[in-house]
């Protein structure tokens, strides 16, 4: 299992469904735990009724249908399946369309959906609200620089049993993304990944469970976009630095310029 | 993925070897630059079947090295050799045309076993070597300039035979690094193939490039650069110990205007490719106003509401009248 996640770190992330899907037939055993455990792109479905698109994941899955967050009814159809009760489907509603107006606010396009149920243990409950945005120009891309860029955002969020006006809220996060430009000075230009991130609040409620769910979610997405933006871009711009010396700008750091200052060291140590 | 919710009810089936091969082979080729190792450590973990592991292994690691043109420390402290498919012989031997020597590699291990000096017939004639070395010498001396840790080689890979001015030939410039710093959860290559077709006869050289770069960074996460360039040019037929410089001074002039477009890649990156997927702050500038949003839409709520009731109430009145 360990090496099975050792490897999802290390193939390349457009290829994470490939992926996943061949170490879930090469460990049957562990199939139910390697789906737990990595998060793959979502996927979208239809709801006819409203003429609205929603998203798929474990947490609006029954069987093999899913609950469409807009109507509550399953897609394919099913007599059965799983609903939340009446007073956490309220909820759902509300933070459905409060979390649209998000989206669109921050994306620009994209689809989002909010689940919730009531977990296993005590008397909180929990939700998962989910982002899938296409950037590309020939989607929702504003701006027409990217031919392939997609954004998927999970983020699962536990709340606990409310206290004396409090609550606390654990939020696990992932972000997926891949974007690709191209153009005539630089080529193909691609870059993908994923990073997983938590954080958790105890908050009071006096606002109501969504506008803490919600602030929460949002100070994430903007840790998780700059860290993606500032960290983990940035650090593969260095390794393209450390395979290729920019020519002709010697800095301190440079390899050159390294080389010429320990020189000069040991020629100002050798005339003493 | 709706295939497999099933599974816990019943029984797995377990996979045919050759489908556990080929599943282990995709693995290892999909390996990050200078992580095969790791790669093949956890493989070999998964696959639990060392049998079907050295049968993936085999396979997938020459094209593996071929793919990712390695170079391998020759034995005799004659420098580096490239393994790539411009000097391939077969697929245990490859070509190291600066010292006129044939390395025997060991693909798995990723190093070079032995060497033995080229034969004539692997060699290009003396008038083909000529500009061969000469272009050999001037990329040398760049990518020790501008490679930390490159490694490069020029091949002839058409027209080896010709003795005199009557024909045109082809010579193959590569250039290949990686660094791989797991400390610094960080790795990444570089490569460069310049295909270089020279015709003595119409006095034209035309260049034709390709350049990739992998990166990978993976402290707590996984984000991978993947780039691909090209760019053809060309230029006039020259003297042997002319041609060198004029031809590497092409490359190096796209090189150095690649990298310096792939800065300018990154720098416009957070506040316009980036824009695409993700705002930094939404189209108001401000941070978003959950607790307006919630009346908001408990407002559209309960004007639907309203609506609604009127809708029904009107109804009725049209029913009652």
């Amino acid at each position: 299992m360990e090496a099975a996640m050792d490897l999802m770190r290390r193939m390349p992330p457009v290829e994470a469904e490939h992926a996943l899907q061949s170490l879930v037939q090469l460990l049957p055993h562990h199939s139910q735990d390697l789906l737990s455990r990595v998060d793959q792109p979502l996927k979208v479905a239809k709801d006819v009724e409203v003429n609205k698109e929603f998203l798929l994941c474990d947490y609006n899955r029954d069987g093999d249908s899913y609950r469409s967050p807009w109507t509550s009814a399953y897609y394919p159809p099913l007599e059965d399946g799983a609903q939340p009760s009446e007073d956490l489907r309220r909820m759902e509603v509300e933070a459905n369309s409060v979390f649209s107006i998000y989206r669109d606010q921050y994306y620009e396009g994209g689809i989002s959906s909010v689940y919730m149920w009531e977990t296993e243990s005590g008397d909180g409950f929990a939700a998962c609200f989910l982002i899938k945005k296409d950037g590309s120009s020939s989607a929702d891309g504003r701006r027409g620089l990217l031919q392939h860029g997609l954004w998927d955002a999970i983020h699962v969020i536990e709340v606990g049993e409310e206290s004396e006006g409090e609550a606390h809220y654990c939020l696990t996060s992932t972000v997926m993304l891949a974007l690709t430009s191209v153009d005539k000075s630089s080529g193909k230009f691609s870059l993908s990944g994923s990073i997983t991130r938590q954080m958790e609040s105890t908050m009071e409620v006096v606002n109501g469970h969504m506008t803490n769910m919600g602030k929460m979610i949002e100070e994430m997405e903007s840790k998780l976009r700059n860290g993606l933006d500032q960290v983990y871009f940035g650090k593969t711009k260095e390794v393209v630095s450390t395979l290729r010396e920019p020519l002709g700008m010697l800095t301190a750091s440079s390899f050159t310029g390294q080389a010429i200052q320990s020189s000069i060291i040991s020629d100002m140590l050798s005339r003493r | 993925m709706e295939n497999y919710h099933d599974e816990d009810e019943d029984e797995p089936v377990e996979l045919e070897d050759e489908q556990k091969v080929s599943h282990a082979k995709w693995f290892l080729q999909n390996a990050p630059s200078e992580e095969m190792n790791h790669v093949a450590k956890d493989v070999r973990e998964v696959l639990r079947n060392d049998r079907l592991y050295e049968l993936a292994a085999a396979e997938a690691f020459q094209e593996y090295n071929l793919k990712e043109m390695i170079s391998m420390e020759m034995p005799n402290g004659t420098g580096q050799v490239i393994v790539s498919r411009y000097g391939e012989i077969d697929a245990y031997h490859y070509l190291d045309p600066r010292t006129a020597q044939v390395a025997v590699v060991d693909h798995v291990k990723q190093i070079c076993v032995s060497v033995r000096p080229a034969t004539d017939e692997e060699l290009p004639s003396d008038y083909v070597e000529h500009y061969r070395s000469s272009v050999d010498t001037e990329l040398l001396k760049y990518v020790e300039e501008a490679y930390p840790r490159g490694s490069c080689s020029v091949y002839c890979t058409s027209g080896k035979d010709y003795f005199a001015n009557d024909g045109e030939f082809e010579l193959t410039a590569v250039i290949s690094t990686a660094s791989f710093s797991p400390k610094n959860f960080r790795g990444g290559r570089w490569r460069s193939v310049w295909t270089i077709q020279l015709n003595p006869n119409d006095d034209s050289v035309n260049i034709k490039g390709h350049i990739q770069i992998y990166a990978h960074y993976f402290e707590e996460g996984n984000v991978q650069l993947s780039t691909s360039y090209e760019c053809t040019e060309s230029t006039v037929f020259q003297e042997p110990h002319e041609i060198g410089v004029s031809i590497v001074s092409t490359i190096r002039q796209y090189e150095s205007d690649y990298v310096a477009a792939i800065e300018d890649k990154y720098n416009t990156l957070s506040d316009t490719t980036f824009k695409e997927l993700r705002r930094k702050l939404p189209v108001t500038r401000t941070q978003f106003s959950w607790d307006n949003a919630l009346q908001l839409s408990l407002s559209r709520e309960a004007a639907r509401q309203v609506a609604f009731n009127q809708r029904a109430y009107s109804r009725n009145r049209v029913d009652e009248a």
